[in-house]
């Protein structure tokens, strides 16, 4: 019985894709002889991803309509706000901007430089960009976000006690927060593990809600804030920080002068251990932009795929992929956050650990 | 040229990440197989070292991916 469910399965499959393959040459050769897709600009499905994966100075809603940012420049004829209209046309190409000089948006790198008469980029002059761009708004728009959240929820906790059952979005966030206390902090950090909660939790919401809003397709969603590395690099050298602020003797001793090996070894063994606490949040820095900027390309990719094989068969096909994608990427956003907030935890917990093995093993 | 290297670049990131999650998946039921009653720390160690894996094939995507590009651009 199951094997006959398991074979019509299997033709079903095989049809399908015997079908689409057909419908694919079709539309192939209906593409080539109709004139209409000639004038079409070739759809170039590497600059469409980057396109949406990268900053941008306007916030693209829909089909012509995006919402203007401050352009924000500091040049050495002072400090410039212009809107980020003018740096587009309605097409969405970059268009030169006459202010104190003349700007225009690189199309390669998407920032904005200042530019010659003739059009050429002028690298001679500085700039400094301070730009509200979509991934600043998108920061803004997570705050409020955290803040509407954790405020609402403080607030409760002031008038009902922690004795009281807990009430609406109380009772969302209480198990996220006692997770983050009983299976993050108090496992790795140890008995002083309630100084840094306050760290952890911030690190934790913060990841996990912007992973959360760059997963949302429209506004105020979309921004591939956690998947931009000056974002996670930010993060990163604020848990540096706090690692080696807090990091006592018998830290310090580990790196420098590691107990219980031969003095060659602790000579040998010392540049090594200083490298990684380098290494360490550089690790951090690079796993969450690589995990989220892959998991928007993915997505992005296989919606991509209608456009390439300009197919309706193609469609249901590559948007149920995508759809699934969608779901594993909603468990990565916690998962990062979890990891993120993880090892965090288990570098404050090297840091401020009393009591060290003999051996000088220093996990 | 870079397009189709950066695909095998890909594609060797992918045999890496396979080989290593089965690894994780083949410890985790083997021990959840003996030891029924840790199935949920098994389960979520299992999570995190398969994240740690899924990293580095990630890794890969996002710089074959950059490298297409430059390569495109070039």
């Amino acid at each position: 019985m199951r094997q006959k469910g398991l074979k019509s399965l299997l033709v079903l499959a095989f049809s399908l894709f015997l079908v689409l393959k057909g419908t694919i040459i079709f539309a192939q050769e209906g593409g080539h002889n109709s004139p209409a897709h000639n004038t079409e600009k070739k759809f170039n499905i590497t600059e469409t991803i980057l396109e949406h994966v990268s900053d941008s100075y306007g916030w693209h809603l829909w089909g012509h309509t995006s919402i203007s940012l401050p352009v924000m420049l500091y040049t050495d004829k002072g400090f410039e706000v212009f809107s980020s209209k003018n740096l587009a046309d309605e097409h969405h190409n970059p268009v030169a901007y006459q202010g104190k000089n003349t700007y225009m948006v690189n199309h390669h790198t998407g920032k904005v430089e200042i530019v010659n008469a003739d059009g050429t980029p002028n690298h001679e002059e500085k700039l400094y960009d301070f730009s509200i761009t979509k991934n600043v708004a998108s920061l803004m728009v997570s705050v409020l976000v955290i803040m509407f959240m954790f405020l609402a929820v403080a607030r409760a906790y002031k008038k009902t006690g922690v004795t009281s059952a807990p009430k609406g979005l109380q009772s969302f966030l209480e198990p996220v927060i006692l997770f983050v206390r009983d299976d993050i902090a108090k496992p790795n950090i140890g008995a002083k593990y309630a100084k840094y909660m306050p760290f952890l939790l911030s690190i934790f919401f913060f990841v996990w809600i912007n992973n959360m809003l760059g997963l949302v397709p429209f506004f105020p969603g979309g921004a591939n804030l956690s998947g931009n590395i000056a974002f996670t690099m930010v993060l990163a050298v604020i848990v540096f920080i706090v690692v080696n602020v807090s990091g006592n003797k018998n830290y310090w001793g580990h790196i420098f002068w590691m107990p219980g090996v031969p003095v060659p070894m602790k000579i040998f063994l010392a540049p090594i251990e200083l490298m990684g606490v380098f290494t360490k949040p550089i690790s951090l820095m690079i796993r969450l932009f690589a995990n989220i900027t892959a998991g928007h390309i993915l997505v992005l990719a296989l919606i991509c795929l209608v456009f390439v094989f300009k197919s309706m068969a193609i469609a249901p096909v590559s948007v149920a992929f995508a759809g699934f994608i969608y779901l594993i990427e909603l468990l990565v956003a916690f998962l990062q956050a979890f990891i993120f907030t993880m090892l965090t935890a288990l570098y404050i917990g090297m840091a401020v650990e009393e009591h060290h093995h003999a051996e000088g093993a220093h996990h | 040229m870079v397009g189709s290297l950066a695909a095998i670049g890909a594609g060797l990131a992918a045999i890496g990440a396979g080989i290593g999650i089965g690894q994780i998946g083949k410890g985790a039921t083997e021990g959840i197989a003996r030891q029924p009653e840790a199935a949920n720390d098994i389960r979520s160690a299992m999570i995190i070292a398969a994240a740690f894996v899924e990293a580095v094939a990630l890794f890969a995507v996002v710089v074959s991916f950059l490298g297409l590009n430059s390569g495109g651009a070039a």
